[in-house]
């Protein structure tokens, strides 16, 4: 009697244990700099759809458009645009080209003392600062001053973004002052007369946001600017997936592009799409 | 060990059951405390062993001897195309640049820095504390100065990144805001005290038997206390110093705020520096556990620990020396 009772609680979870792990679970891997953002959609999502569980892992940009060519992943975060050779796998495996999202944008701000003169730079200029060959304002259209730049620790997701996307791929200059946070950025430029900083978009007393050149124009970190991607420091970040959205994974898209979704991308930082 | 205790030699019989209970209760209560000391020295060593696993790696894998090697930690090495070898900290790179160079140097300057303040002030201090100040005042300066040890160093450091960086730049016209000579006057505030209290005790052990000896040859105050009370103290002077610069040498909470953190090879005192310990601290965070850049930062750890290793060896020897002198000259 006991014998079958246990047996038939066996055969019970064996049915529904694989069911209800693949029925309630969406999985979210790739890109670090998302992990935050998507780990704020999945917990306001889950509180709302119990039912439902999402998990979301880090590793890379590339580590999750590995794992959804392998199938491994429902949604690939990535913080850049699919290369081609693996937008081809995925083809070759579902039959269907990858459906590429942009959930929310990523911008850099460049900050500079308030009483400084110099109101927009070019990106060329910048990673010359940054680069530590242009060393003096006046070079820059600025007055005759030494340029004191400031830098984040090489923790920060806003460190790898200006060194991939400003720097080219190259190296700080080690006259580049490291500190921990916008704030502490944002305090440090607005007490240095002759400093210039970065990280995300901030109010504080005593600085200026520093325009972007492009061409003729110039552009303000602004909202509206970096949605448009006239702002020229600012990228999308993606979510990809192997088929069209379907199901509990287009609930979940379908909340982290609605108004509750993207406000969560301002908590976290980064811009909203829409 | 206890049994054996327990079971007495036919050669104690005369112990009453009283007095073997007292026994035992000493040897238990002597066991107890040897264990508590060992406790202390198997933490320091626990610690030690396991950070130097960590940093190991730097040796045992090969990708990480490939792209931090001693060679790449200690000589100079290609920086940009085109520029001249140089000393450069950039882990976190395609090409990853892993000098110490610049951190030690960061380290030195801080700590130098901190050190010619401190030692003055907490030394004169205490010989005034000690010797010339009135009852009533000692009362108040002794407690007052142990007080300062007592703040919190993220205070400290807060203190010196927003009031005396910005009064230092005005005042002397620095470059950079964050420099050295600021995270080193803030080192200072924090190990004054630490100097202070332990001279002053080393100054107030001194026998009234030499100072009376002095007086009544003629020496007046200041010569008693120059010439005899301060060499008879300074095994302990000196213990006091290694005290403030291990303390200097590791903390990390100050340097961090107040120095700017930029890995420049430079004497200029009034450029930004990035020590050991606060390099630690800003990329342990996001490191990725088990890569060449996590076991560097152990390796960075090991490093501290033998800096202040050595340097208490020397002064342990150094002291002797001296005392082994003061018996000469007493004896």
């Amino acid at each position: 009697m006991k014998k079958t009772l246990l047996s038939s609680f066996v055969a019970f979870g064996l049915a529904v244990l694989p069911l209800t792990a693949q029925a309630g679970t969406v999985t979210v891997k790739g890109s670090d700099t998302m992990v935050i953002l998507a780990q704020r959609w999945a917990e306001a999502f889950m509180k709302k759809n119990p039912a439902t569980k999402i998990q979301v892992t880090g590793g890379g940009s590339g580590t999750g458009l590995a794992a959804l060519q392998n199938g491994t992943t429902d949604i690939a975060m990535s913080s850049r645009e699919i290369k081609e050779a693996e937008a081809a796998k995925i083809r070759a495996r579902n039959n269907a080209p990858p459906t590429a999202l942009s959930v929310a944008k990523d911008g850099v701000t460049f900050y500079v003392n308030e009483t400084n003169k110099v109101d927009a730079l070019s990106a060329e200029q910048l990673k010359s600062i940054y680069l530590g060959d242009t060393t003096n304002w006046k070079d820059v259209g600025g007055q005759d001053a030494p340029i004191v730049p400031y830098s984040r620790e090489n923790s920060s997701g806003t460190y790898v973004f200006v060194k991939d996307h400003v720097l080219g791929g190259e190296d700080f200059a080690p006259e580049a002052q490291t500190l921990p946070g916008t704030a502490a950025v944002v305090n440090a430029v607005a007490k240095e007369k002759n400093g210039i900083g970065y990280g995300g978009a901030a109010y504080g007393k005593g600085i200026k946001e520093l325009k972007v050149k492009k061409g003729n124009e110039s552009f303000a970190p602004s909202a509206e600017n970096v949605k448009s991607g006239k702002y020229p420091l600012s990228r999308d970040l993606f979510f990809y997936l192997g088929k069209p959205p379907a199901g509990e994974v287009k609930a979940f898209i379908d909340f982290a592009l609605s108004a509750e979704g993207q406000a969560i991308v301002t908590q976290v930082g980064y811009f909203p799409v829409k | 060990m206890q049994e054996q205790d327990l079971a007495p030699p036919v050669a104690l019989p005369t112990l009453s059951p009283a007095a073997r209970r007292r026994q035992v209760k000493e040897k238990a209560i002597a066991a107890l405390i040897t264990a508590v000391a060992f406790t202390g020295i198997a933490a320091l060593v626990l610690i030690l062993v396991f950070v130097a696993k960590e940093a190991l790696t730097l040796v045992t894998d090969a990708a990480a001897r490939e792209e931090a090697s001693f060679s790449k930690m200690f000589l100079p090495q290609m920086v940009r195309k085109g520029r001249p070898l140089g000393y450069v900290w950039q882990p976190v790179s395609g090409v990853p640049k892993v000098s110490m160079i610049p951190l030690f140097i960061g380290t030195l300057k801080t700590t130098a820095v901190s050190m010619l303040v401190a030692v003055p002030l907490g030394i004169f201090g205490a010989l005034f504390a000690a010797e010339f100040a009135p009852r009533r005042l000692r009362e108040i300066l002794k407690p007052t100065i142990e007080l300062l040890a007592g703040i919190p160093s993220v205070v400290l450091g807060f203190f010196a990144l927003m009031v005396m960086a910005s009064f230092l730049q005005e005042t002397f016209g620095f470059t950079s805001r964050l420099n050295a000579v600021v995270a080193g006057l803030g080192l200072a505030l924090a190990i004054v005290p630490v100097i202070f209290t332990v001279t002053e005790d080393a100054l107030t052990a001194v026998p009234r038997s030499y100072r009376e000896a002095s007086l009544a040859l003629g020496a007046t105050p200041w010569e008693t206390a120059w010439k005899v009370v301060l060499p008879a103290a300074a095994p302990g002077i000196l213990a006091a110093c290694v005290l403030g610069f291990g303390r200097a040498i590791g903390e990390t909470m100050i340097v961090l705020m107040a120095s700017g953190n930029a890995a420049i090879v430079s004497w200029n005192l009034g450029d930004s520096v990035r020590s050991l310990s606060a390099t630690i601290a800003a990329e342990m965070g996001e490191v990725v556990v088990g890569s060449p850049h996590y076991a560097l930062l152990f390796f960075i750890g090991v490093e501290l620990f033998l800096f202040t290793f050595v340097l208490n060896l020397l002064a342990g020897m150094w002291t002797k020396k001296v005392i082994q002198r003061l018996k000469g000259g007493a004896g």
